[in-house]
């Protein structure tokens, strides 16, 4: 592989430097460099961030190939600067033994675009009764580390807790989608003032703070680590807040959408904006844009979740629930995080590579952008400004609540172990 | 009905309230003389104005004949034929005196006689209501432009006008005043 | 523009008044020996029922024949039907087919909100109630059937229900037909107070323009009319409250109660009565109940409302109506 030369980059933000990358590794950060036998990317005024991690991606494949499969969800993450992601375990078979992660694995290794690091399921089927076999699974070829039955809640007490104990063995973290089930019975979008007036079942955040609360007294009480999925509401920052203060070992997720989004826009009943759990009131995205900046939350995940059009294309409670998110993560970001201040560009490579990259145990992704370390990088024209149109995604599913909004930024171009992945906004 | 609310400001009068008055006075001696007697005459007034001018010849026959004469309103919105050429209109309230209409001779009354097009409307409504001996057709203005087969019994006044002058008759009742104004389109 | 009913919200007083107004002459008709206008001739509307209502059908079906429209039934209860993509081809089928109007009920919150935005179909929709969101057709025959009673049938056309109490008791969380009085009455300067136990009582209660105590006795005696909400039996099962003997102890209406209403007061339902839950015998028969009433006058509502919104090229109830020049 020959050498390429990013030449006058804002490393993470800062002052302008070349990086040169010599095959699959970073060989020189500085300026000046010589750009002898090496291909050019003239990169004045961009921004350079360490290759993107998303902890929370909903490839499909298994079983839902018609909305997304290892190969466009991957070719979507290249696209949005994310050099590695985490796949979700609700597939058709469940992530919930090694032969399944291992083909998601396997796929993801083959197609090249992003590395897919599969999750797996904590019980059998997800049903929240029986432990899957977690050592197995992390003890496959798909080393996998994080646990999630993502979609649904460990909502049995005594099974997060021996789930939180058991992965202590091999450095594993449970990933919890925190929602009490029987408080969210029927439920289709925040309950409020909106929901009230809408007359759609309300899905309260005390269905989401209560199993929080008892998520982190349980970690705390066994000394296990745990790891909170797509946080949402104001309530669930302040007990998150205490317990980090309190020196429990707990790490939480925002989506870009819950940072950005409110119920409001559920007065369209436009399914587009179904997800879940269901976007809350201005008082949540601010509390949430806030415990971000100030690391109350570790990390934004995109909980992309694709769904093909007829499944969208329908009446509010028949429509499924979730948005896709690979694509506009990072201007959603911008827009809410950057723009407005709260963040550097140093804070959102903490808070979109380092960290979750750490949290999920990513080999060689999130590393500091400096000589030595694997070549995964994304550059980002940070001054673009443009709507937003799905007909150009590399997702199969088009289900953006951004069509036609206006949001800044833009990855460029994206590097995968030396490897352009995208090359001027065109994938390779 | 089939006056234009557009009336130039050089609108010129061409009945005062005397006028009005003698004229339906001498309408209310033709339905006598025509009906022999109006024994059995009931007046429908087609709203807004035909129910005022109605109950206007009402009273004059009362005076003639010194009997109690049937007089209502018959509202013919719902049965225009250009209804979906305009938005829906505000319903007038049809009445129909105690005695109904069978067999009896109503005479409808309008203030403007012009394409005819609201007594084909009006023979429509009267239809749904009930079935008379005969209907006849009293209006205080005949101005021509006649877009159907239709004619009226009796005439206030024939005015010949062009189609591209309007006619606006105004009562007390509703107006203020007594009269009948001619005057230009205006171009709008 | 708007040319849709969806929701009771989307009415200014003017097009409430109008409506009413318009269904006072219509109720007219209906004492006629033709009951017939020739109003809708040539317009096809269809009654694409997707929730088991025949009461609410017959209604509307009524209005329309009255109005001379050809009306299609497409009752579509049952589950390949019900589901969301159907909606959307059942929609684009009768579109292809020429209709002008869909009168929908369906049992999803904000299903006919959609089919009216979605670009699916050009046609007017008019909904015909929609989960737990709206029945804006109940409230104009319920605040019809309260200005008649209240204020008269002559003295009340052009008038609203400014200053009048009125009182909602029962399930208002399941209740489209509590919203959609809400929202209307308000509109029409009533002065609303729903009572509930609180477990039937949505949270986000608080912004609607409207009182909510969970004491009958103390509102019964200030109150002009009294509106009974259904209860389902079901909802106990729910732990909304813990018995049905409890629940008519405490928010049931009695014949002891309605005699502490003031003399002029009325008692509603919106039907079918679950009697001796939310409503004794007693009081269902009693003259004071309008139940019956309601129903007739919800076929003089149906019919102004399709008049209004397909009678001529135009809608006349619109948010920014254009004035007749």
């Amino acid at each position: 592989m020959s050498k390429i030369l990013i030449r006058g980059a804002k490393v993470l933000g800062g002052e302008a430097q070349d990086v040169l990358i010599d095959g699959s590794v970073i060989e020189a950060v500085g300026t000046g460099l010589s750009a002898e036998g090496a291909e050019v990317v003239e990169a004045d005024g961009k921004v350079l961030l360490p290759g993107l991690v998303d902890l929370h991606t909903h490839l499909r494949e298994p079983g839902r190939e018609d909305s997304e499969t290892v190969l466009t969800g991957t070719r979507a993450a290249a696209s949005g600067g994310f050099t590695a992601v985490f796949a979700m375990a609700n597939t058709f078979p469940v992530a919930d033994t090694a032969g399944v992660v291992e083909q998601v694995y396997r796929l993801g290794q083959e197609h090249g675009y992003c590395d897919v690091q599969p999750i797996g399921a904590v019980t059998v089927g997800l049903e929240g009764r029986k432990l899957a076999e977690l050592g197995a699974m992390h003890e496959s070829a798909a080393g996998v580390t994080v646990f999630s039955d993502d979609g649904k809640c460990v909502d049995d007490a005594v099974i997060m807790r021996r789930a939180l104990e058991y992965v202590k063995a091999f450095g594993g973290v449970v990933a919890q989608h925190a929602q009490e089930p029987r408080l969210t019975e029927g439920a289709q979008m925040n309950e409020g003032i909106v929901s009230a007036e809408l007359g759609l079942g309300g899905w309260p955040a005390v269905a989401e703070e209560s199993i929080i609360a008892r998520d982190v007294l349980l970690a705390e009480h066994v000394g296990s680590r745990v790891h909170i999925c797509h946080l949402s509401t104001a309530g669930s920052v302040e007990i998150v807040r205490w317990a980090k203060s309190r020196g429990i070992d707990v790490t939480a997720e925002v989506t870009p959408h819950h940072l950005l989004l409110t119920d409001e826009l559920v007065r369209t009943y436009n399914p587009v904006y179904k997800v879940n759990p269901p976007l809350r009131t201005e008082r949540d995205v601010l509390a949430l844009r806030e415990a971000l900046a100030d690391g109350t939350i570790d990390i934004v995940a995109t909980d992309h979740a694709p769904h093909p059009h007829e499944d969208k294309d329908c009446e509010w409670a028949a429509a499924a629930m979730g948005m896709v998110g690979l694509e506009t993560a990072l201007s959603v970001v911008q827009e809410t995080m950057v723009d407005t201040g709260l963040l550097t560009w140093a804070g959102v490579a903490e808070r979109m590579s380092f960290k979750p990259a750490a949290i999920g145990g990513a080999k060689g992704h999130g590393r500091p952008v400096s000589a030595g370390e694997p070549a995964n990088l994304t550059l980002v024209d940070t001054a673009y400004r443009g709507s937003v149109d799905p007909a150009g995604f590399a997702s199969r599913s088009r289900n953006t609540p951004y069509e036609g909004r206006e949001l800044p930024g833009r990855v460029t171009h994206t590097w995968l172990r030396g490897k352009a992945t995208l090359v001027d906004g065109k994938l390779t | 009905m089939d006056t234009q609310d557009t009336h130039g400001s050089d609108a010129r009068p061409v009945l005062e309230g005397p006028d009005i008055a003698r004229v339906l006075t001498r309408i209310a001696h033709e339905i006598v003389e025509r009906a022999k007697g109006a024994d059995d005459v009931v007046l429908l007034g087609i709203p807004t104005r035909g129910v005022f001018l109605a109950q206007r010849l009402a009273a004059k026959l009362e005076q003639i004949t010194e009997r109690k004469i049937p007089v209502g309103s018959l509202d013919i919105t719902m049965y225009r034929d250009d209804l979906r050429m305009h938005p829906p209109r505000a319903l007038a309230r049809t009445e129909i005196p105690g005695d109904g209409i069978d067999g009896k001779l109503v005479v409808l009354v309008d203030d403007v006689l012009f394409s005819g097009r609201t007594v084909r409307a009006a023979l429509d409504a009267l239809n749904d209501v009930g079935r008379p001996r005969a209907v006849q057709l009293a209006v205080l203005v005949d101005r021509g432009h006649r877009e159907l087969p239709i004619r009226a019994d009796y005439v206030g006044k024939n005015l010949p006008t062009s189609l591209r002058e309007t006619v606006k008759v105004q009562l007390a009742e509703e107006d203020g005043r007594d009269t009948v104004l001619l005057g230009a389109k205006q171009t709008p | 523009m708007q040319r849709h009913l969806i929701s009771a919200a989307d009415l200014t007083r003017d097009d409430a008044v109008l409506i009413l107004d318009t269904a006072e002459e219509m109720a007219r008709v209906a004492d006629r020996p033709i009951k017939k206008l020739p109003t809708l001739r040539g317009r096809t509307i269809v009654n694409l029922f997707f929730e088991d209502s025949t009461r609410t059908r017959i209604s509307f079906e009524a209005a329309e024949k009255r109005l001379s429209a050809d009306v299609i039934n497409f009752t579509a209860k049952g589950s390949s039907v019900s589901k969301g993509e159907s909606l959307k081809d059942t929609a684009q089928t009768l579109e292809a087919m020429g209709v002008d109007a869909v009168v929908i009920r369906h049992g999803a919150s904000g299903a006919p909100y959609r089919l009216a935005n979605s670009g699916w179909i050009d046609a007017a929709v008019i909904n015909a109630g929609d989960g737990t969101h709206q029945h804006p057709t109940q409230a104009l025959l319920d605040a019809f059937t309260m200005r008649r009673r209240l204020v008269g049938r002559d003295a009340g056309l052009g008038q609203d229900l400014a200053g009048r109490r009125i009182t909602i008791v029962g399930d208002v969380l399941h209740s489209r037909v509590a919203r959609s009085n809400v929202d209307l009455l308000h509109t029409l300067g009533a002065e609303v107070t729903l009572v509930a136990p609180p477990t039937l009582v949505p949270v986000g209660v608080e912004t609607w323009p409207c009182e909510v105590s969970y004491d009958l006795d103390s509102t019964l005696t200030k109150s002009d009319a009294v509106m009974m909400l259904r209860v389902q039996r079901e909802r106990m099962n729910a732990a909304f409250f813990p018995t049905e003997r409890e629940y008519s102890r405490r928010y049931g209406l009695d014949g002891e109660r309605m005699a502490r209403m003031p003399e002029h007061a009325i008692v509603m339902h919106p039907g079918p009565m679950v009697r001796g839950m939310e409503i004794t015998a007693e009081v269902a028969d009693s003259d004071r109940c309008t139940v019956v009433e309601q129903v007739a006058n919800g076929v003089s509502i149906r019919m102004a409302v399709l008049y209004l919104l397909l009678g001529g090229n135009e809608p006349a109830v619109t948010h920014a109506r254009i004035e007749e020049k």
